[in-house]
């Protein structure tokens, strides 16, 4: 027990890192499996996180009532912003919602007197525990699972596929859009959340571009054709710098290649079961 | 028959190009209704200004009485008009029955609680969707590839599966972009039976076609579109007699007694357009007498 006591004391942060970045690797997942690039993810992380975050400090809020709130808060903000923008499809998109995410961080910046700024929130208290971010991405992925498998998954892989014969289907091409990004903007708050409450500190910058750019090649590394393909992306970028230790200043670079390595040989990414199937396909035959 | 569809006056103009011009069209209820013309006459912007993907310049649309005016896609389809698409567009990386229970998205009666809950109401209705949707496969001769992705049909199953996929929306009216573009002489006798099957079955159909044999043999009722506007309406026969279509089709014979493209002379009988009918010998149900 004292090696595994060890072992949690050492990589807790890290374990519970890489549920935390499978939700935000699901939260992108969502959006991109309607068939939209929005990149506001890390933008609505932030916004869950200062909600929930400014909750639990100032007002004492139970735990639960405050990841609510950091879920219900980006959920609302997706609504507004979503009203105007989910007309715009492709690269245009993208292109809205990175603008989104500067306006987000830029506020946080200029709102000192109740985000601290530039120096961020000090003192959150760590209230997350192991079993918080596991029920979490355990309920996200029942939820997700249970969508893809209904009327509202179908909806949503036929609008990525063809929009307007989508919408002749009988399909509300602009709800379901926007069901797919609400509910991203809500996993990606929780996620926000739960890493606020771990990591004691939060500030502004933790939410921009990188972040952004990060929770996107999460998922397109480990594939969207399921929900294995985030979880298995998100994990593989959370441990990747740790097994590159040993590269020391070489890490990035290294790090760097590996990604590129695989978005080159593997555009579907790692889970891609038809080609696994493949794999055991031929592997039967030479048997 | 009362009229199901009804177009007054509809015009639609892109800038300065009047694609419709002042069409009015009456589709009947129940039958096979069928509207041809030469290319470029307008005849799939008629569809889409139907299915709300345009709105009409000027006039109106309605359905059973109802001004279409305004009305959205999706709301138009749970009315009850549903279509196919000239250019196949079909839902790819699907199953077979995938793409037809997209077809089923508004009749699959589970709210979110449904959706979210464990009650039982969830399995019955994907259930019942399956077992409909392998129904309308089987319309099709399609039930056995049911777990095959779209992707890897024929060119014909294509159009079969865009066909059910039309269908599992639960229309009245079901309207086809040239259903048998592309298809060989057996695929169309094959899809001729199974349009009219469907017909038989109570479903309005409304089809563009370039197929005069098809279109002959198959519509109780066509209307000539060129250049925009109606030029004539009736029966296959009367069709197929009318000088005005005969002109739009292969031009004036006015000034030289002109032959057509395959030599046949079209002052006088055997008109043209019967021509297209005649020569193959295929014989579907609904052939040439």
């Amino acid at each position: 027990m004292a090696v595994f006591d060890n072992f949690w004391a050492v990589y807790s942060n890290l374990v519970l890192g890489l549920g935390i970045n499978a939700l935000l690797a699901l939260s992108i997942y969502l959006t991109l499996s309607c068939g939209m690039l929005a990149m506001a993810n890390a933008a609505f992380m932030g916004i869950g996180a200062y909600t929930a975050a400014l909750l639990t400090m100032n007002y004492d809020t139970p735990y639960i009532v405050s990841i609510l709130a950091g879920m219900a808060a980006p959920a609302v903000v997706a609504f507004v912003m979503g009203k105007p923008t989910l007309r715009l499809s492709g690269v245009y998109l993208a292109m809205a919602t990175l603008a989104f995410g500067e306006v987000v961080r830029i506020f946080i910046l200029n709102t000192d007197s109740i985000t601290g700024g530039a120096l961020g929130l000090n003192g959150i208290p760590q209230s997350t525990q192991w079993w918080h971010v596991l029920l979490a991405l355990v309920a996200v992925l029942a939820l997700l699972w249970r969508l893809r498998h209904s009327r509202v998954g179908r909806a949503f892989e036929s609008i990525k596929e063809d929009e307007t014969a989508a919408g002749l289907m009988g399909i509300d091409v602009g709800a379901h859009k926007m069901t797919a990004f609400v509910l991203g903007a809500a996993i990606a708050g929780l996620a926000g959340t739960l890493n606020a409450h771990l990591t004691f500190f939060i500030g502004p910058n933790e939410y921009g571009f990188d972040r952004g750019v990060d929770i996107l090649t999460m998922a397109i590394l480990g594939g969207i054709n399921g929900l294995a393909g985030p979880v298995l992306g998100g994990t593989i970028l959370t441990l990747l710098p740790e097994v590159l230790r040993g590269f020391q200043d070489f890490r990035l670079v290294v790090n760097g290649l590996i990604l590129v390595l695989i978005v080159l040989f593997l555009p579907k990414g790692l889970w891609d079961p038809a080609r696994i199937r493949n794999w055991f396909g031929k592997g039967g035959k030479h048997a | 028959m009362s009229a199901t569809l009804q177009l007054k006056n509809i015009s639609r103009h892109f800038g300065g190009l009047k694609v419709l011009q002042d069409v009015n069209l009456d589709i009947p209820q129940g039958g096979i209704f069928g509207l041809i013309g030469p290319n470029g006459a307008g005849k799939t912007t008629v569809f889409n200004l139907i299915t709300g993907l345009l709105p009409p310049t000027s006039g109106t649309i309605s359905f059973e009485g109802r001004d279409l005016a305004g009305t959205k896609p999706h709301e138009i389809t749970r009315g009850g008009i549903a279509r196919t698409f000239q250019n196949i567009r079909l839902f790819k990386e699907m199953s077979l029955l995938e793409n037809v229970m997209v077809g089923m998205h508004a009749q699959l009666r589970y709210g979110t609680l449904g959706l979210l809950g464990t009650s039982g109401l969830f399995r019955s209705e994907e259930k019942r969707a399956r077992e409909r949707a392998r129904e309308l496969l089987s319309w099709m001769k399609l039930d056995h590839k049911a777990e095959d992705t779209a992707d890897n049909l024929s060119y014909g199953d294509q159009r079969k599966l865009e066909l059910a996929r039309a269908l599992a929306t639960e229309p009245k009216l079901l309207l086809l972009d040239e259903p048998v573009a592309g298809m060989n002489a057996n695929e169309k006798t094959e899809l001729m039976r199974e349009i009219e099957q469907i017909s038989g079955r109570g479903y309005t159909i409304f089809m563009i076609e370039h197929d005069m044999r098809f279109v002959m043999g198959l519509c109780q009722e066509i209307a000539v579109l060129n250049f925009g506007r109606i030029i004539a309406q009736g029966g296959p026969d009367a069709i197929r007699n009318d000088p005005q279509v005969i002109e739009a089709y292969l031009g004036r014979d006015e000034d030289e007694p002109a032959s057509g493209p395959d030599g046949i002379v079209t002052d006088g009988a055997p008109s043209p357009v019967a021509a297209g009918v005649a020569p193959t010998s295929v014989s579907g149900p609904g052939a040439q007498a």
